[in-house]
């Protein structure tokens, strides 16, 4: 809402203050303003000029010598390269040293000839055609107005006024209104405030002899009022009327069009006025659309009305959408010489429903959807009509049409003091809270406050103990810190054991990062995932705002890679990422709501091969609580190299996590050329198979004895098939079994590897003998060759 | 003889304070076999029988002493051998140390862990939930019915006419006050989502950490009290805090809360943008209305609400002026946290 002071000072006239305390006052009483600005301040010294002289510039063609009475006393010479200039024309001049709308003007010689000035167009004064319907675009304004020379014109036109933009809360549609805002602005700085009560004279008749109103919808339209005028004249509307709406930042049209515009910006009521000579039937039916029925509104776009949408019709056709905008088959036009006023309260939510789902918010429906005051529709119509006859735009009929099918309730609730005091931390006395709550229009009487009509906000005791604090000053309420009993605010299980996560991964040395959690459909193409996965079923946005962002990740992998992606694309060599992201599978009903898990994803390029991932996946899992994981080969998951890749496996059979290298054709979908390895691991699983219970052992008292082994055995041979065998083999002997060796090449076979391992063996009661080791030694070869089918390395 | 031993102590004496003084030398020429004290000891049987023990313990003194001396000389001259030796192993210390990476967590993370521990330390718990929810939960049990003006400033993704991203973190608390009586003292951090295009300050996802307190005879000035001692303890102690009325449907009275600027303390500066100020919360006392929706009487219980960007927060905190920098996750971005 922009509100120009000169208009807001009409209702409070003695306010005293500049716009900076002005609006630092009115925010901290809760109308919050966003910031101001002086219209055409930046034109100084532009005074009326009378051109008594025009001679040609002896050597420029196009420009000629004016001699111009500026009200000094003596000529002024301006030079002009203006056609539409002529002698005895009234001119504004800028007079050199003078500021105007896009620049400074000096005194300057033109071809030789001294320019003490410039003659303005509109466009130099901050005005458009709008504003000064009379004007030409491309030359000088000659003035029209009744003045001198020598006048300053941006008072003679009325240009200057500090608009105040306000941010008003959706809870208070009667401050988008100059007198709500004087309403607020009065009991803000507790100064009187001067309504006016606008009065018509009318010319006779009767409002009857020329239409009915039917309101077949009380629900959706609770009121309709309205007024004729006869014989209207279209016509610019007056200097001020056409200043005051451009301040508000509304574009002047014509007489009645502004008409109806002014009364909404003064009093929040959205006006509309309708061409009598296009309403067939002089009736006029507030009634539901049949649905398909199509509406031109005014702006020329055609719309397809469902049932639920209200419109205003005649007996044939509907001529508005309630509350939104007016029908172009009714419009005001040049030639219009009837007009019937409307001034009506519309359901909130029907107006907001029509309006979105018709693409047009308004001015008025952004005022009807948050619910208007029904008591107002009437002073709002005579005012409209008040100003018609100020304006002489026609002749007022005399009557009035008022449907007012559904009436106001006035809120009553007592007044709490106590209550008030204490939920807010206060402690005001009776006498001070009426005089707040009388100064913002509430009624108290005997103990009871009764609610204007205009504040559709209040309901409960919370509602005036805001008014009565906002008025007094949230800040000057006391902190205090709330009795309560000592309570231990604890992390949960789940909250602990990820932070505990994160916090290891930052000390592996990986950086965490955060990415969205909605994703393209298309990502899961990029890492492979087969047309009939079930992780493609993702929970999917109705209205995405684009198809980057369009479904529910099922899988964080595409995030990560798209990370490590941009690192690489900028040259970052080395890079170790995590992320602790949520995912989300939909359940099979789509009433219910998805499940949410957190996977643990890491990720790395350029330090470190798949060893150093299986390091770190079992350094998480070490640290995370989680003993007796296996690792298994995973070759056909297509994300993942199918000779790299791994799932850990619990003790009870659950896979619980996958890592490997990403497979070079996925990497490369993400413009990678090297090896990329990462890792997701369910956070659930890790959580649910932690176990932080230890009991102390005792610290070995015999020495361990230990031998070497080295085999050369297949490629397909696993080491930890190997090492399960060994320990199977030495039973309770073997303490610690430790690849130190993997050699391919020279006196390897082809398809070979020479494996090296060493075995400790520890007995916890007595010291080994070599007798004793070299049982378990031969044990362990002897299962070897029998299982695995391998030998020592002769 | 007396005399000789005397001199021969004073002798060593002297010998042992030359700098470069060879104790082997010095030993072989004083006790050696041929040496100047045993010569002199040689000569014991011209002595009296009287004499003799009195020179014999002088000549026991005298050797002891220099046996003393050459022990704490050769101490000294090892000492000082090693401290050549470790010179000479002397290492440039301001080569660089072998590289241990150590990772960094998330700027949003560190912001978001800062504000966890003080408010357990306030005794809060924290509180989560679904990110995809009834839009029941993140609007009409907070008092935002079907086509309420507000539900324009908060324009939501939907899932199914009933089931949206939630739009702030407030529908975790509707969940809590369902499940648990008051006294709560709850903190619910996490995700949300609006339909705003990515931009400088604008993200479709970002994260909020909302709070809610509910007991019986909870004040506005409670209110107060909690967020300044947050403000105090997450912006430092100087640190103050200012209300603005302001609207939001699920409190009332409501308000925006702004912190002194933590940059340049009220100074102003870019980051406050020269008013000494930054707005950085929404808070106010429950409504009544969504109280009671969740089963808590209003006429006996009263409680306050509060919730903040951690964005917002993040970025006032390191300075930062685009937001997408948190979502890219550049390496060279998240190492300088």
């Amino acid at each position: 809402m922009n509100l120009p002071m000169k208009w807001l000072k009409e209702f409070v006239p003695s306010l005293n203050t500049d716009p900076k305390h002005y609006s630092d006052v009115m925010t901290d009483t809760g109308s919050k303003v966003e910031g101001y600005e002086t219209l055409s301040e930046e034109v100084q010294n532009v005074k009326v000029g009378l051109i008594k002289k025009i001679e040609r510039h002896p050597d420029a063609d196009r420009l000629v010598v004016c001699q111009v009475d500026i009200g000094t006393g003596t000529d002024t010479q301006i030079i002009t390269a203006a056609t539409n200039v002529f002698e005895g024309a009234l001119v504004p001049v800028a007079v050199a040293p003078a500021h105007v709308m896009g620049g400074e003007i000096k005194k300057t010689k033109m071809r030789g000839i001294e320019s003490n000035g410039m003659f303005c167009s509109i466009a130099e004064l901050g005005l458009t055609l709008n504003d000064m319907p009379y004007a030409i675009e491309d030359g000088i304004l000659i003035l029209k107005e009744d003045c001198t020379p020598g006048d300053d014109v941006k008072e003679l036109l009325q240009i200057e006024d500090t608009v105040v933009e306000f941010e008003i809360t959706s809870n208070r549609p009667d401050c988008l209104s100059v007198i709500g805002l004087a309403r607020e602005t009065a009991a803000s700085f507790n100064i009187p405030a001067v309504y006016h009560t606008p009065t018509v004279k009318g010319s006779g008749d009767n409002v009857e002899n020329y239409i009915s109103v039917e309101v077949k919808d009380t629900e959706k339209c609770p009121r309709y009022s309205a007024r004729y005028v006869k014989n209207v004249k279209i016509e610019p509307s007056p200097l001020w009327l056409r200043m005051r709406l451009r301040a508000a930042g509304v574009r002047p049209i014509n007489n009645i069009v502004d008409i109806t515009n002014y009364v909404m910006l003064e009093y929040g009521q959205p006006m509309h006025a309708f061409d009598y000579a296009c309403l067939d039937g002089s009736k006029i039916v507030v009634r539901t659309a049949a649905e398909g029925e199509v509406f031109k509104s005014l702006d020329d776009k055609d719309h397809t009305l469902t049932s639920d949408m209200l419109v205003i019709a005649d007996e044939k056709k509907a001529v508005a959408l309630a509350g939104v905008m007016g029908g172009a088959n009714s419009e005001i036009k040049d030639t219009t010489t009837a007009v019937v006023f409307e001034s009506a309260n519309f359901l909130g939510s029907s107006v907001r429903t029509t309006a979105r789902d018709c693409g047009m918010r308004t001015e008025s429906s952004a005022r009807f959807e948050k619910g208007l005051d029904p008591e107002m529709t009437l002073e709002a119509l005579n005012r409209a009509c008040e100003l018609v006859e100020m304006l002489g735009a026609g002749e007022v009929v005399d009557g009035i049409i008022d449907v007012y099918g559904k009436k106001w309730e006035q809120v009553v609730l007592p007044l709490e003091c106590d209550r008030i005091n204490k939920f807010l931390g206060v402690n005001l006395d009776e006498k001070y809270m009426t005089e707040i709550l009388e100064r913002l229009g509430f009624k108290v009487e005997n103990g009871m406050i009764y609610s204007p009509s205009f504040r559709i906000d209040i309901g409960c005791m919370n509602d005036i103990a805001e008014e009565i604090i906002r008025i007094h000053g949230y800040n000057s309420i006391e902190s205090t810190l709330f009795a309560s009993d000592v309570k231990v605010g604890l992390p949960t299980e789940s909250q602990g054991y990820r932070r505990r996560i994160c916090n290891f991964l930052c000390s592996l040395g990986f950086d965490e990062i955060y990415t969205f959690s909605f994703i393209s459909p298309k990502y899961y193409d990029k890492i492979a995932l087969p047309a009939n996965s079930k992780q493609r079923n993702s929970v999917v946005i109705s209205n995405p705002l684009g198809e980057d962002t369009s479904v529910m990740r099922t899988t964080a992998i595409p995030s990560i890679m798209e990370v490590l992606a941009h690192n690489n694309n900028h040259h970052s060599e080395a890079v170790s990422l995590y992320e602790m992201a949520k995912v989300y599978i939909p359940s099979d009903d789509i009433t219910q709501l998805p499940e949410e898990k957190f996977k643990v994803m890491a990720g790395f390029y350029g330090n470190g091969d798949f060893y150093r991932m299986k390091g770190v996946v079992g350094a998480i899992l070490e640290n995370g609580g989680i003993i007796d994981c296996d690792y298994r080969a995973k070759s056909d998951d297509p994300t993942f190299h199918p000779g790299r890749c791994a799932e850990i496996v619990t003790a009870d059979g659950k896979v619980i996590g996958i890592f490997g290298e990403i497979h070079p054709d996925v990497a490369s979908n993400y413009g990678i050329d090297c090896p990329v390895y990462v890792a997701e691991l369910d956070f659930n699983e890790l959580l649910e198979n932690s176990n932080f219970e230890r009991k102390y052992k005792h610290l070995p008292k015999f020495p361990a004895s230990t031998r070497d082994f080295a085999f050369v055995c297949a490629e397909e041979v696993e080491v930890g098939a190997i090492e399960k065998v060994m320990k199977k083999a030495g039973g309770k002997l073997v303490e610690n079994v430790k690849l130190f060796d993997v050699y391919r090449g020279a006196q390897v076979p082809e398809g070979m590897k020479s494996l090296a391992f060493k075995v400790t063996m520890r007995s916890a009661d007595h010291t080994l003998t070599d007798e004793e080791a070299d049982k378990a030694t031969k044990k362990i070869l002897t299962l070897l060759e029998r299982e695995l089918g391998i030998t020592l390395r002769a | 003889m007396r005399e000789k031993l005397e001199n021969i102590r004073k002798e060593v004496e002297v010998l042992l304070q030359q700098p470069d003084v060879n104790l082997e030398e010095l030993r072989i020429r004083y006790l050696g076999k041929k040496g100047e004290l045993t010569s002199v000891l040689r000569g014991m049987g011209a002595l009296t029988a009287e004499e003799r023990p009195i020179v014999g313990q002088l000549a026991n003194d005298v050797r002891s002493f220099i046996e003393n001396a050459l022990a704490i000389k050769a101490e000294e001259q090892k000492k000082e051998q090693m401290k050549m030796k470790f010179m000479k192993e002397k290492l440039d210390v301001t080569a660089p140390g072998n590289a241990v990476k150590v990772g960094k967590r998330h700027p949003l993370a560190k912001v978001e862990m800062e504000m966890w521990d003080i408010f357990l330390g306030m005794g809060f718990d924290i509180i989560e939930g679904p990110e995809v929810e009834y839009d029941y939960y993140n609007f009409q049990a907070l008092n935002i019915p079907e086509n309420h003006p507000a539900r324009d400033t908060q324009d939501t993704f939907y899932i199914t006419n009933n089931i949206l991203l939630r739009s702030q973190t407030s529908p975790v608390q509707v969940r809590a006050m369902e499940k648990q009586k008051p006294p709560i003292r709850v903190i619910s951090p996490g995700r949300v989502y609006r339909s705003d295009a990515v931009d400088a300050t604008h993200s479709p996802m970002f994260h909020q950490l909302e709070g809610l307190v509910v007991d019986k005879g909870i004040t506005m000035g409670d209110l107060k009290g909690t967020l300044e001692l947050f403000a105090q303890k997450m912006f430092g102690p100087e640190t103050k805090i200012r209300f603005r009325p302001h609207h939001f449907p699920f409190t009332e009275p409501s308000a925006e809360v702004d912190v002194s600027c933590f940059v340049c303390g009220g100074k102003g500066c870019r980051v406050c943008k020269g008013e000494g100020w930054i707005e950085i919360l929404g808070a106010g006392m429950v409504h009544p209305y969504v109280l009671s929706n969740c089963g808590i009487d209003p006429e006996v219980y009263s409680g306050f609400a509060f919730g903040m960007g951690i964005e917002r927060i993040t970025m006032c905190k390191y300075g930062m002026d685009d937001m997408r920098l948190l979502y890219e996750n550049d390496v060279r971005f998240l190492n300088q946290f």
